[in-house]
This record gives structure tokens, C-alpha cells and sequence, in this order.
């Protein structure tokens, strides 16, 4: 097989006006003869569905939330990327591309990667439009700051809150279309199988979580928005319910995956406190604005950290990367963490931690400035540790955090399955093998508001007459049975052991073997615990209550189901990528100095994987990454 | 720390609630209330009892979906804090506590502690946004916001819709929600254009979901996991006022 990225032909920065120029269109009166399945209504979801609805197509939004306002964009904490230049330091769309790029590992597309920045100009203006209330200056411009992995102030933020008001401008703009009828919304539904009719998407098998009935519903085209995966790992930063079953299910139906085992470990959340703990809380990387990290030279330090003196400790980070300080990418910041902790200076009850200190911005800048700028993080930090921030420097560890993984997309954002389109966290592009902090919230908004309103229309141009599609066809009879039989599966099963207890241990098993850092033999003892983990659970859950009623268990047990096959992809990928890039640091390939060793001649290539079915090994499917306008050169943060 | 519960166990909206008692013993305090109850389901589940169903994502405090009746107070007994974020710490060793759903005509119970709050998100479909369509948004900084006027707007916006305010107000009025949304848009240049439809549509929607009328108790306030003031209301009845004033006949 040979992937078509179907990157527009052009100079780089021409590229995207040229797709546009090009692109076949729908005329209005055509558009209400076509149905659009959006799941997921985080910014991609919902903003794209918003912008559907607005051209007049008849779009179907799924959720599986109580509301699509609690999607999990809503605890993206920090700021979202621009490269206004509103401050005059240099920024523009090229600097803005070429950090990304770079701060990937030049792990990702050329096109993809200047598309994200060229489009973040208009974002910022869609959502103050909307009424985000972003931070501004007295004289009532925007204001920035800087985020890890640039030298430049192109973050914009909304406090802390800077998700939870992007999403509310794209929720209020969907639900303005939900009140026109132009989008339906069916919120508490968890979509269970993708229905493929002669080899286009043309459908979702959902469940409505409140009753337990399965639905079928059909479309020209489905777009799965459906979010990132790192729950896998149990302890993560991200909501309970976030999970890969979407886009799992939808690779079981052809849609390649692409670089599974690049997930973001972030370097600034709370650390683990006990064994009965649910998730790990991001504090924003915006704090290492004014936070300073460091730990005690001291193994094993006993001592306060107000009692230990300025001389007797290590702040790594401005050590070890003198030119980005404490504002080194995440990848670097948590690696340098996790070696600081693993030789013996981690501090904290469970030594796992490293401090985030804000005594020097304190001092300089009085607590009111502070105060203003991370309230309601140190806030937060209070209620979730009872320590006060203020007075003494706050334990943070790296923990799982965003998955740069997921379905294999062209530069349309269409999955190698016709009419299957994947938007935001739950495509691979535009990060490669590291996400630089406030780039997130960034992908998801332009995907949805300024690129798949353009690419679906392209593809659905060419959808006009093929009519209304059943779902009294064969094909959703068959996707229906088929989630049927699992769901009765699992209640069947009832075993001793709870979906909880295997989806903890699934996660320690990733974090040891497939996390911060990978080798050969782990990742191989991995692929065969899971196998294990996977064949005890289908013979020994327990799953209480009835499938066709509401139950939290059952929708649990069928997210873990699809985590043991994604975490056995992970690994493989993780295994056949001989070189450290980014999130993938495989012990074997690092510089003396324990950097990560990029192997550019074998590896500058996305890993697409196909499934070959249940008990065969996944096929790897290469997609080479052409550089025309930067060449890769060594990440140095020094 | 041991604990004993009294949670409201409800099989849908349909049968009779009541209340039922569980021990939980050798509780770490440093344990999130929600843990809590995952520690609690754990052991209903391996009894082969059906565990507790409540609603929550997130778990920092951000995403408004947990929320629960707490010895009669809602999200518990701390100020400015969602279920999510309340730990065992906040409790004495040995304390019974009454867990039940949020209760209000407008949030009819689904099943254990779990409540529909889709009339909040009606509320806002009818007019709780700025009518722009995607795409040709003019410059950001064409209009300048003064720094106190956008933070005042985001102490509003900063609403997370969790239904705190309806289930500890003694009419279940939605009034702090809704108010805060009318403040956050009328606040900014950008919201108020539709100033007038705006207020008329969403009071209207309320009343149409059966939320009761605000009556100043203030409960709403001391209750809401963000601090939304009740300055709010007085503005939405200000807005709405001018609008009926204003409004052409």
C-alpha cells in the first residue's frame, strides 16, 4: 500500500491557498441533501459540526458527555498558540512553523505543520469574536506569553482557563445550530462501530449510555473528533472518560494508525500520592513562566525545601539548557525529571517528584502579580495537595498527557478510508514526535473551523446524488450484531476482577516498559504481558449489571478492551523505531550525554499501521517525510 | 479514616429512590471524594452488587460534570469546590455522610446520583452565544477591551454549568447560570449587539424548563464552585428590564 498524503503542489506557504483555489465546492441548495456524522465535541467536534451546520449541511453531533460543554478540550489550562507578533519579538508564521517542526523532532509534514501556523492568525480573531475573553493589557490589546520550546511571547490565554473558554466559544456556536436545527445533538452516546458500505464510511453504531440501546445511524460522510488515547496509561492527566475506542474501532475497519507510540509525558503534573489514586492533575506549563525546577544535591534530602539553601540545590533544567531554561520542550523537561528522580533526588513521600519554585518571581514581582497571572492554579494545587504554593514551591512529576498518535491522515484530514475523516487529537499530524505546549488547542480549532470545513466539502462534492443512505443495509445489520455480541461478551464473562483493576495494571505495564523511556527487551516482554493481561480479562472480568440499561462498568469494560489492542500496537511501534525522537526515547540510541538520538538516514518516516486481524501482528506501512524547507538538524536546547 | 455512607440509590427516573447505607473502612485521607466512591464501586462490583452511578470526567474541577448533594450541601462542605476536588481530609474519622443527587424539577434524576442537565444547554441554544459565523472574523485587536472589562467578563464566563446553583436554591431557579452568561457576552463589544434578544430569549427558556424564579437568598453563591457572584442576576434583571424598555413593539 502507498499513502497518498496528497500534499498541494506550491512553495510551502502557497500550498494551502492553492488546495483552496481548487477545491470543489457544494452548492447551497445541494448541501441539505447531505448528512454528516461529527463525533466528539471538544474544539475540533464542535467547532467543525458549528461550522457545518452554519453552510447548511444536515450534521449529527455525538457525545458522550451529559453535555458537549464538558468535552476534555474544556481542562486545557495554559494558552493557545498565534504568531500574531503582537509583542514585536520576532514571531511570524515561519519562526511559528519552524518551533513546531522543531520541536517534533522533524517528525511530522512539512505542510501540515505551516497550515497549523499560517491558520492560528485566524483563530485568535474567530474566537475573541465569539467573546473569549482573552488576557489583555491595560491599554485593551491581547496580551501573550511564552510557552516551553520557543524564545518568543506567542501564547494567548484566558487565565488558566484558556480550553474551557476556547470550548465554550465553539460549544455556544454549536449549540446556536442546535437551536436552528441545523445540527442534531445527541449527547450521552458513545459511538461502538464505524459502518463501511463498498469501501466508503457511511455510518456509526452508537449507544445511547442512558438506556442502553444501540442505534444505528448513517451519513456521507464521518468525522471522528474523538480526542487522544492517554488514558491508556490509567494515571494521566486527562478525564476519566477519554479513551481510543473510536478511532480503535475504525482501524479495525481499515483506517491506518500512525505512530501509536508517541505520547506526550508532561513534565508539570502532580505527582502520584497513593495506589487508590484515578488521575494525575496537570498544572500549566505557563508556570514555568516564573516557576523555577530544581531538586536538592543531596540524595535522599530529608530537610523542608524552604530549609535547604540556595547552594544545595540543582535547578537542572537552566543547568542543563542554559538558552530555554525552565522553559525547555516537554520532552526534554520530563526526561530530565525522570533521570533526576531515578538516580535518587526525587523529593516528596513517594520520592517522585522534583519542586516548581516560585520564591524568585515572588520576591521580584510582588505575590499580587503572581497571583494575577496562576490563581486559580495555585488554587487548584491547595485543594488537591493541602500545601500552599505561595509559601513553599509546589511537587510536580512528568505524567501521560497527549497522544501525537492516531488515525493516519492525508493533508485533507481523511483517513486511508474514504469518507472517514479524523480532526484534532485523534489524527497523527502537525506534531510529530513531541507537541509544543498551547499547540493543541491550536490543531483542534483550525482543523474544525478553517481546514475540514474546506477538505469535507471537497470529498462530499462528489456525494450529491448518491441519495439518502439506510441503515436497513446489510452492512449496519451486521456492525449492530457484531457490538451486540460484545456487549453480551463482557456481561457474560463474570469473572472476579474489575475493569479498573486490569486497566491499572495495563498502565503500570506502559509506563514501566512503554513511557518516558523504552528498550528492546521491555517493549518485547510488554507485547507478551499484555497478550496475558488481555486473555485474563476476557476470561476473568466482572462486569456487574445489565447491558441494556445504563452502566458505567460496560462502557468501561468495552474502552479497556480496545486499550489492550492499542497498547500492543504502541509497543510495536515503539519496537521497530530504532532511534530516540521526541516522546520515543529508546535507551538504546541517546547521546553520551543521555540526549536523544535522532537516526534521520532509517527513520524520517511516519509508522502507519495496519490491523491484520486479532492474533496477527500489525503491518507497518511507511509514509517518508520530504524535507523542501528546513533540513532536520540535532534538537539542541543549550 | 473510616466513613459511613447514606447514598441515594435510584434505578431510573421512573422507580422509587432510597437511601442506603455502606462502611468504608482504612480510607487514606488524602483521597478525593470521588475516589472514595471508586473505592466504594470496587467493592460493590467484586460483591456482584451494581455499583453507585454518578456523574464526573475531569476530575479537576473544570469540566462541571460531577456534583452531588454532600450532607445537604452542594459539591460538600468546602466553598469553591466541585465534588471533584473535595478529599477525604475535609471529613473526621468516622463520620456518616449523606450523599444524593442534585435535586430540581428541571434535572430529573437518571439513575443513583445522576441528574439530566440538558436544560442548561437549551438554555444557552437560545441565545447564549454571539451570532458569528465561522471563517471571516475581522482582526482581534480591532476593538480593544480594557484589562478590567475582560477580566470582569471572564469572572462570568468562568461558569462551568455544573447546576450547583439550582440544586442548592430552595426555587431551583437557574439564575446564576444563566446571568452569568448574559454578563460575560454584554460585557464585551462583541456580545452586545444582541444584548436585548439575547436576555429576553434565555429568561424565557428558563421559565420554560420549569426552573424557578430567583427569590435573593444568595445560596447560589455561597455554593458555586467558581464563585460566580450573585451580582450577576442583578445585572440580567437590569438587561432584561432595559430590553422590554427598549424593545420595538
Amino acid at each position: 500500500m502507498i499513502l497518498d498524503s496528497k500534499i498541494p503542489e506550491g512553495p510551502l506557504e502557497q500550498k494551502w491557498d492553492n488546495y483552496k483555489k481548487k477545491a470543489k465546492l457544494v452548492n447551497p441548495a445541494n448541501r441539505k441533501k447531505l448528512d454528516i456524522i461529527v463525533v466528539g465535541t471538544g474544539l475540533a467536534g464542535s467547532s467543525l459540526a458549528a461550522s457545518l451546520g452554519e453552510m447548511g449541511y444536515n450534521v449529527k453531533s455525538f457525545c458522550f458527555q451529559d453535555s458537549p460543554r464538558r468535552a476534555h478540550s474544556v481542562a486545557a489550562q495554559g494558552g493557545v498558540n498565534a504568531a500574531k507578533n503582537y509583542k514585536n519579538d520576532g514571531d511570524s508564521v515561519y519562526r511559528m512553523f519552524v518551533d513546531t517542526l522543531k520541536g517534533g523532532d522533524f517528525r511530522a509534514r512539512e505542510a501540515n505543520v505551516y497550515r497549523m501556523a499560517e491558520c492560528s492568525l485566524n483563530l485568535i480573531d474567530q474566537a475573541v469574536a465569539q467573546g473569549v475573553p482573552f488576557g489583555r493589557e491595560y491599554g485593551g490589546y491581547l496580551n501573550n506569553r511564552s510557552f516551553g520550546g520557543v524564545q518568543v511571547s506567542r501564547t494567548f490565554y484566558a487565565r488558566g482557563q484558556t480550553g474551557q473558554q476556547l470550548l465554550l466559544g465553539s460549544y455556544q456556536a454549536l449549540m446556536r445550530q442546535v437551536g436552528k436545527g441545523s445540527v442534531q445533538l445527541f449527547s450521552r452516546h458513545e459511538m461502538l462501530d464505524l459502518v463501511m458500505i463498498d469501501g466508503k464510511a457511511r455510518g456509526i453504531i452508537v449507544r445511547n449510555l442512558d438506556t442502553g440501546d444501540i442505534e444505528r445511524h448513517s451519513a456521507h460522510a464521518v468525522v471522528l473528533a474523538t480526542g487522544g488515547y492517554g488514558k491508556i496509561y490509567y494515571l494521566s492527566t486527562l478525564a476519566m472518560g477519554c479513551n481510543g475506542s473510536a478511532i480503535w474501532r475504525a482501524h479495525k475497519k481499515g483506517a491506518l494508525m500512525a505512530s501509536p507510540s508517541w505520547i506526550q509525558v508532561h513534565p508539570t503534573s502532580l505527582p502520584q500520592s497513593g495506589d487508590y489514586q484515578s488521575k494525575l492533575t496537570l498544572m500549566s506549563e505557563s508556570l514555568r513562566n516564573d516557576g523555577r525546577i530544581w531538586v536538592p544535591l543531596k540524595e535522599n534530602e530529608t530537610r523542608k525545601p524552604n530549609d535547604i539553601p540556595e547552594s544545595e540545590r540543582d535547578y537542572y533544567l537552566e543547568r542543563k539548557y542554559p538558552a530555554f531554561g525552565n522553559l525547555a520542550p516537554r520532552d526534554i523537561s520530563s526526561r530530565a525529571a525522570k533521570e533526576r528522580i531515578d538516580a535518587g533526588f526525587g523529593i516528596g513521600p513517594l520520592k517522585n517528584a522534583v519542586y516548581l519554585d516560585f520564591s524568585k518571581a515572588i520576591n521580584e514581582q510582588g505575590k499580587e502579580k503572581i497571583q494575577e497571572k496562576y490563581g486559580n492554579l495555585f488554587e487548584m494545587y491547595l485543594k488537591i495537595t493541602g500545601y500552599n504554593a505561595y509559601e513553599e514551591p509546589m511537587m510536580i512529576s512528568p505524567s501521560a498527557h497527549f497522544s501525537m498518535g492516531g488515525l493516519w491522515v492525508d493533508y485533507e484530514l481523511m483517513t486511508t478510508i474514504p469518507g472517514l475523516f479524523a480532526l484534532g487529537e485523534a489524527n497523527f499530524a502537525d506534531h510529530g514526535a513531541n507537541r509544543l505546549g498551547a499547540n493543541s488547542l491550536l490543531q483542534a480549532s483550525v482543523d474544525g473551523y478553517f481546514i475540514a470545513p474546506y477538505t469535507i466539502a471537497n470529498f462530499l462534492s462528489n456525494e450529491i446524488h448518491t441519495g439518502k443512505i439506510s441503515t436497513d443495509n446489510i452492512e449496519f445489520e451486521k456492525a449492530e450484531n457484531e457490538v451486540k455480541q460484545q456487549i453480551k461478551g463482557f456481561i457474560n464473562i463474570n469473572g472476579t476482577k474489575t475493569v479498573d483493576h486490569f486497566h491499572k495494571t495495563l498502565g503500570k505495564l506502559l509506563y514501566d516498559y512503554c513511557g518516558l523511556a523504552r528498550n528492546e527487551e521491555g517493549l518485547k516482554y510488554a507485547i507478551e504481558e499484555i497478550k496475558k493481561l488481555k486473555q485474563e480479562f476476557y476470561t476473568n472480568v466482572k462486569v456487574s449489571g445489565q447491558g441494556d440499561t445504563m452502566n458505567t462498568e460496560l462502557e468501561k469494560a468495552g474502552r479497556v478492551a480496545d486499550y489492550f489492542e492499542i497498547g500492543e500496537l504502541m509497543c510495536y511501534d515503539a519496537l521497530t523505531r530504532n532511534e530516540s525522537c521526541g516522546a520515543h526515547f529508546r535507551e538504546e540510541y541517546q547521546t553520551p550525554d543521555g540526549e536523544a538520538l535522532r537516526n534521520d538516514s532509517e527513520f524520517q518516516f511516519i509508522s502507519a499501521w495496519a490491523w491484520k486481524g486479532e492474533n496477527n501482528e500489525p503491518e507497518l506501512i511507511k509514509e517518508p517525510l520530504i524535507f523542501e524547507e528546513i533540513q532536520p538538524t540535532v534538537r539542541s536546547y543549550k | 479514616m473510616d466513613l459511613h455512607l447514606k447514598i441515594w440509590r435510584q434505578k431510573d427516573n421512573q422507580s422509587e429512590g432510597k437511601l442506603v447505607n455502606y462502611d468504608l473502612t482504612a480510607l487514606n485521607p488524602h483521597m478525593s471524594f470521588l475516589e472514595m466512591l471508586d473505592t466504594l464501586n470496587e467493592k460493590l462490583i467484586v460483591q456482584g452488587d451494581e455499583p453507585v452511578e454518578f456523574d464526573h470526567d475531569c476530575r479537576e474541577g473544570i469540566c462541571g460534570q460531577c456534583g452531588m448533594m454532600i450532607n445537604g450541601l452542594a459539591h460538600g462542605p468546602l466553598k469553591n469546590t466541585t465534588t471533584c476536588q473535595l478529599h477525604l481530609r475535609s471529613f473526621r474519622d468516622g463520620e456518616t455522610v449523606l450523599i444524593e443527587p442534585f435535586r430540581a424539577d428541571a434535572f430529573p434524576v437518571k439513575k443513583d446520583l445522576k441528574v439530566d442537565r440538558s436544560a442548561f444547554d437549551r438554555i444557552i441554544s437560545s441565545g447564549g452565544f454571539v451570532s458569528i459565523n465561522t471563517g471571516q472574523a475581522p482582526d482581534a485587536t480591532a476593538i480593544p477591551i480594557t484589562h478590567q472589562i475582560a477580566e470582569e467578563a471572564f469572572d462570568s464566563a468562568a461558569c462551568i454549568g455544573c447546576g450547583a446553583c439550582v440544586a442548592t436554591c430552595k426555587n431551583a431557579s437557574a439564575a446564576l447560570f444563566t446571568s452569568a452568561k448574559i454578563t460575560h457576552m454584554v460585557l464585551l463589544p462583541q456580545g452586545k449587539e444582541e444584548r436585548s434578544n439575547r436576555v429576553l430569549n434565555m429568561v424565557k427558556q428558563m421559565d420554560v424548563e420549569h426552573f424557578g424564579h430567583c427569590s435573593n437568598t444568595e445560596a447560589c453563591e455561597v455554593e458555586c464552585p467558581q464563585g460566580i457572584s450573585v451580582l450577576n442576576i442583578a445585572r440580567m434583571n437590569y438587561e432584561y428590564s432595559r430590553a422590554l424598555f427598549f424593545r420595538k413593539k
